[in-house]
């Protein structure tokens, strides 16, 4: 902004724009302007292949949008998959990390088994677990269940069943996605200070105590951020309804993405697709505010 | 005194043998029904998940080769998925560079802006994105698939703070000799900064592997459909075979079973930095 006579600073500036230029330039044609497209679009009628002419509807398509039960039960949906999720694969990860950072042998062994379904695609993950949901007695988990409980368990077909398909699809998504966690967590456990436990115990504080008083306190900023990815996680949700229920049973496990996905290109409703997707930005910045204002008020205090 | 000790860690073996067991049924399942039978798969399920397939044979993995054009969905992820990587690598490196070393007008108000772009995921995007890229007449193409995925905020940001903690000491004797910033660059910084671009490289590589939405809404042929498409295409495809499927799946996963194998130690890095730089 301030121009300085120099040739050389000159020179340097506007190599450093050669330097963002690819970056911002991607950024902008990518990210920014479909956002602001995503938002304009939602204020307008715009319906791929309609003959009417494309205006400005105000809020209309947030109003229908809103009193469409298929889109509220996608957002129920999505939220109570994330009340299934969000507490269970945090507390499996808590779990997972404080094993397989024992001291033990064999540990590394255990820590790659629990992350390789990281790096299995997701899609892959609900075919295969289409098949671990199978129905009848010889269902994978139905046996399991069966077995377990020593033949008190009556098989079901847990993807065709309302009460069953979400909680289903919440188990593959913890499956392949608690590793990631895992290791967030892993790594904040290792990275506290050793002296806090010695200090503990000349005081006399017991496993439980220590892991109360200093084990959780210190991962607290990683526990929130695993929450935060975890709820965001849940919002985003699509591949495995897509491939393991549609939506299906009866909405059952319909989600805002789903039905964003299947406004656009099922009926081509590109504007009422972009106000689920605003909709579902919405819901995202709304977490991540309220995750930075947990971090920043329970920090004053430290 | 030996007694405590000893019984926790029988506990701790315990605990992780049993998850480790469910952790393992799944793949276990796949591992195996891929080599049996379809009626065996089937009628087997979990009953007899333990036991080895009665007759072993490759004839799913034959039937794959036979169904689709497994090594072209193979060839498709592998060749976009390190376009984005190298791609990226590049230009969010420099621009990471870029807001932490050299002085620019607007790079304080820029990097708010890259900071806030962080939080868009795709899906907030998506809709608009397809109809830019009709509009651009990029649809059913590598390109589609590569491009916009490029430049990332996050990758950026974990350059930028990555950059700004480097001593500048090495800098400033390159630039007492004389060297511009590209040299600097990728002469002196870049060759120090192999945790993060090893970083950042598994992260998208992570996220690239398993992309389904953006290309099942932007691809409809075979010609550049990348794997998790085509597994889910298998899998709707008529007859529906198990065996087929699992084959499909164990080839799918090896490869990148393979890399995860070998570059352990940066995915386990890559993922814990997400934690503590996100």
């Amino acid at each position: 902004m301030i121009a300085t006579g120099e040739q050389e600073n000159k020179r340097n500036k506007r190599l450093a724009w050669l330097f963002v230029l690819p970056a911002l330039l991607g950024l902008l044609l990518f990210v920014l302007i479909p956002f602001l497209l995503a938002v304009m679009l939602s204020f307008t009628n715009l319906r791929l292949g309609s003959p009417l002419p494309l205006e400005f509807v105000g809020f209309n398509q947030y109003r229908r949008i809103f009193a469409d039960e298929a889109f509220m039960a996608a957002l129920r949906n999505n939220a109570l998959f994330a009340l299934i999720v969000v507490p269970l694969q945090t507390a499996l990860a808590l779990l997972l990390a404080l094993l397989v950072n024992q001291p033990l042998r064999g540990m590394t062994v255990f820590r790659s088994l629990f992350f390789m379904p990281v790096v299995f695609p997701l899609s892959l993950v609900a075919v295969v677990w289409i098949l671990v949901f199978a129905p009848g007695p010889q269902g994978l988990l139905n046996h399991v269940l069966d077995t377990l409980s020593l033949g008190g368990w009556r098989p079901r077909d847990f993807l065709h069943d309302p009460a069953w398909a979400l909680p289903a699809i919440s188990l593959t998504s913890i499956w392949q996605g608690v590793g990631f966690q895992m290791v967030i967590l892993l790594a904040a456990l290792q990275g506290i200070p050793r002296e806090l436990y010695d200090a503990a115990r000349v005081d006399g504080a017991d496993r439980w105590q220590q892991f109360v008083f200093i084990t959780l306190p210190q991962l607290r900023n990683a526990m929130i951020f695993v929450v935060l990815v975890t709820t965001i996680l849940a919002f985003r949700l699509f591949d495995q309804v897509q491939i393991m229920t549609q939506g299906g049973p009866n909405h059952a496990t319909t989600t805002v993405m789903y039905e964003a996905v299947n406004t656009a290109f099922g009926s081509q409703q590109v504007a009422r697709a972009a106000a689920m997707t605003v909709v579902f930005f919405l819901v995202v910045l709304l977490i991540t505010l309220l995750q930075r204002a947990v971090a920043r008020h329970k920090g004053v205090y430290e | 005194m030996t007694g405590e000790p000893y019984f926790r860690k029988l506990l701790v073996y315990f605990l992780l043998i049993a998850l480790a067991l469910s952790f393992f049924a799944p793949v276990a399942m796949m591992l195996l029904g891929s080599f049996k039978p379809d009626d065996e798969v089937l009628l087997q399920g979990g009953g007899l998940l333990s036991a080895l397939p009665a007759d072993f044979s490759w004839f799913n993995y034959q039937d794959v080769f036979a169904r689709v054009p497994f090594l072209r969905y193979l060839f498709n992820s592998a060749l976009i998925g390190a376009c984005i990587v190298a791609g990226g690598l590049l230009v969010n490196s420099m621009a990471g560079y870029a807001f932490a070393r050299l002085r620019w007008s607007g790079r304080e108000r820029l990097l708010v802006v890259v900071v806030a772009l962080m939080i868009i995921p795709l899906e907030a995007i998506a809709v608009p994105l397809f109809y830019q890229v009709t509009l651009l007449g990029w649809r059913d193409t590598y390109w589609v698939q590569i491009i916009p995925f490029v430049a990332n905020a996050f990758a950026i940001y974990l350059f930028y703070s990555f950059f700004l903690d480097l001593p500048k000491e090495l800098e400033e004797a390159a630039c007492i000799d004389g060297a511009g910033p590209w040299r600097i660059f990728f002469s002196i910084v870049a060759p120090n900064a192999k945790p993060v671009f090893a970083t950042v490289a598994v992260l998208t590589f992570l996220t690239q592997w398993g992309a389904f939405l953006w290309p099942l809404m932007v691809t409809h042929s075979e010609a550049v459909r990348p794997l998790p498409l085509g597994i889910a295409m298998f899998y709707s495809l008529p007859p529906l075979q198990w065996g087929d499927i699992f084959a499909f799946g164990v080839m799918m996963v090896m490869p990148v079973l393979l890399i995860f194998v070998l570059f352990q130690r940066w995915f386990v890095q890559g993922v814990a930095t997400t934690g503590i730089k996100g």
